[in-house]
């Protein structure tokens, strides 16, 4: 039988008692609050007003509300804007590289009749088996490439994951039917064109979710920026919480040098801005999260299982 | 005898010379498929293979007078140096402890998500469980960092301010305290995973045939017999496959966890120094690129044997659940 999306038990000759059912939804109810609540008291403690936090700690209720770790980071925006202008560049533009990179390379190994295609599914998954090293490749990437400060170094690294390539392939390989390709060869088309005109159109749905899938990793790296970004302008957002996180400092010089009030620098809160800050890192993703996370429950699913 | 030497020479040499027409020829019919891999195929070879080639960095000597193609080599020094660090017993013990637990405890607590959602009798709540369960992994280390921080500072975090106060104990100095950090990473390493690793289980079992239970229903199976017999072994061939994926990275570690979430706090390092902490550390605050190279390397060689060592006994168990 084929199933295209999970049936419940509710259908079962042998579906558990009601009793059973109730305990087990209370347990997920409990996990699902695991999972939810860190975030909330990050958001919680990010508007809560200094003297509660000094009296009372973080807590999820909060004697006084107070926006001024918003106010005070938005005062500055030249380095948080700045920081999302660089993350949002580098997410945006190595998307686009990254998905059309892989189908490139997806599209001729799902071809039955490539004749390279043993050749070069293997050559794309021994890189699953063996690495490098950081070492090797932290050397090649700043004495032999010499990308030490630059957005290539951050949009590079990760615009090829085997993994998702192999979705990819198994999905040409059960969408497109080899006679469709045959009929347009015979109609005289060239390679190039049969791929941009007949494969892409029809592979939207798994180019939408590689394309997830790679938005989401380029938006949430931060460790090829540890190696390789040197100067504060060309920090992008996750980076930038790094620095914060360890040294509250840093963003309080910038955020002086901005607002010119002592008065203000003097209440400023350590604790509240760094959790602003954190809302700011997150706060992207949790928007779109509820539009997204099906597709990518779904991309993982179809991929994987015949992958 | 010379004629027939001679033709046959002839014959062979045509016939490599045929062979060779023909695998041009091939080439050359398939030239615009391959012309799209190029591409793709330069990044693979500069992010993965130039790395690979670059290996032989661990037995040299690198200072930057000489660059890298100038430095001496020294064969198996940087090794000896490693191993007298006086660190290699330390990182290894961490590393793969870690990874074995994480790798289990994660294994287990997806599985058996995956089979206590697709026992639920609704239709929505299970959909809205799987959505919450799977945010953690949508935020990456840096903001998980900030979680735990919230909840772990020495004087305002939540289980200081709150939870102990409540209890009527002592705050307790997270993190300058190594004995709980086992546990809190391996909480915070399951509460990453657990729900994305689920997915794939949950979707693999809702695909099982109904048709499967109710004939163990009515041979009077338990609903523990069901899942040993029937939903277990559906699940097994994934299982096996991640397991044996996961075996390659065993001697690897999460470096976001182990770096960020600890803040990198020194006093913690018996506990959380791990393979990858180490080469970072050694590399880009000692930079000292011999010792680094040594370590990364041999971490990298033990990794792929774990892979095939792996791959092969699952092989000999049984031939059709091995990767390869």
């Amino acid at each position: 039988m084929n199933r295209s999306r999970p049936i419940f038990a509710s259908r079962r000759e042998n579906a558990i008692s009601p009793f059973s059912d109730a305990l087990l939804n209370a347990a997920f109810m409990l996990l699902s609050l695991a999972c939810l609540l860190p975030v909330v008291l990050v958001v919680v403690v990010s508007v809560t007003h200094n003297s509660s936090l000094i009296q009372n700690g973080y807590s999820f209720f909060p004697d006084r509300l107070s926006l001024i770790a918003y106010k005070s980071l938005f005062m500055d925006y030249g380095t948080i804007a700045g920081a999302y202008a660089v993350s949002i560049g580098i997410t945006v533009l190595g998307t686009a590289a990254s998905v059309l990179l892989m189908a490139l390379y997806a599209y001729p190994i799902s071809r039955a009749d490539y004749p390279y295609r043993k050749f070069f599914t293997f050559f794309l998954f021994f890189t699953m088996l063996f690495s490098g090293g950081l070492v090797s490749k932290y050397i090649i990437y700043t004495k032999v490439l010499g990308l030490t400060d630059t957005y290539m170094s951050l949009v590079l690294p990760l615009l090829i994951l085997p993994f998702n390539v192999f979705i990819m392939r198994t999905f040409f390989q059960t969408t497109i039917h080899p006679a469709l390709i045959e009929s347009s060869r015979i109609d005289g088309a060239g390679e190039l064109l049969i791929f941009i005109r007949i494969v892409l159109p029809l592979s939207l749905p798994v180019l939408a979710t590689m394309g997830l899938f790679s938005t989401i990793n380029y938006w949430n790296d931060w460790f090829n920026a540890l190696l390789f970004i040197r100067s504060a302008d060309k920090y992008p957002l996750q980076y930038l919480m790094v620095r914060v996180i360890n040294d509250i400092q840093f963003l309080r010089e910038n955020v002086a040098v901005a607002a010119q009030n002592p008065q203000l620098m003097e209440n400023l809160p350590n604790e509240s801005l760094q959790m602003a800050m954190a809302v700011v890192g997150m706060g992207p993703i949790l928007i779109v999260y509820p539009f997204f996370q099906k597709y990518f429950v779904k991309g993982l699913t179809v991929g994987s299982i015949k992958g | 005898m010379r004629e027939t030497a001679a033709s046959a020479m002839a014959t062979a040499t045509a016939g490599t010379k045929q062979r060779l027409l023909k695998s041009l020829k091939t080439f050359w019919k398939f030239k615009y498929l391959t012309l799209l891999l190029l591409p793709p195929a330069a990044v693979i070879i500069l992010n993965n293979y130039l790395p690979i080639f670059g290996v032989f960095i661990a037995f040299k000597n690198i200072n930057f007078i000489d660059g890298i193609w100038g430095s001496p080599w020294t064969g198996f020094d940087n090794f000896k140096f490693f191993f007298q660090s006086g660190s290699v017993w330390r990182i290894t013990r961490n590393t793969l402890a870690y990874s074995l637990v994480f790798m289990i405890v994660n294994t287990v607590l997806s599985v058996a998500i995956a089979i206590a959602i697709n026992e639920l009798r609704g239709r929505l709540w299970p959909k809205a469980y799987q959505s919450f369960l799977i945010l953690p992994h949508f935020l990456s280390m840096v903001v998980v960092s900030y979680l735990v921080y919230a909840f772990l500072h020495p004087t305002h975090g939540f289980i200081n301010s709150t939870v102990l106060d409540l209890f009527g104990k002592d705050p307790i100095f997270w993190y300058t305290q190594k004995e709980y950090w086992p546990y809190i990473l391996t909480l915070v390493n399951a509460w990453k995973g657990v729900g994305i690793g689920a997915v794939i289980y949950i979707a693999a079992i809702a695909g099982i045939d109904p048709e499967y239970y109710e004939a163990a229903v009515i041979d009077g199976a338990t609903k523990w017999q069901q899942t040993i017999h029937i939903t277990l072994p559906t699940i097994q061939p994934i299982i096996i496959i991640f397991t044996i994926l996961s075996m390659g990275s065993v001697f690897s570690a999460d470096f976001g966890l182990f770096y960020q979430v600890t803040l990198d706090s020194g006093a913690l390092y018996p506990v959380t120094d791990t393979v990858d902490t180490y080469v970072y550390r050694v590399l880009l605050r000692l930079n000292d690129i011999g010792m680094s190279s040594a370590a990364s390397l041999i971490q990298a060689v033990l990794g792929f044997i774990m892979v095939m060592v792996t791959n092969w006994t699952v092989r000999r168990i049984d031939d059709e659940q091995a990767l390869f």
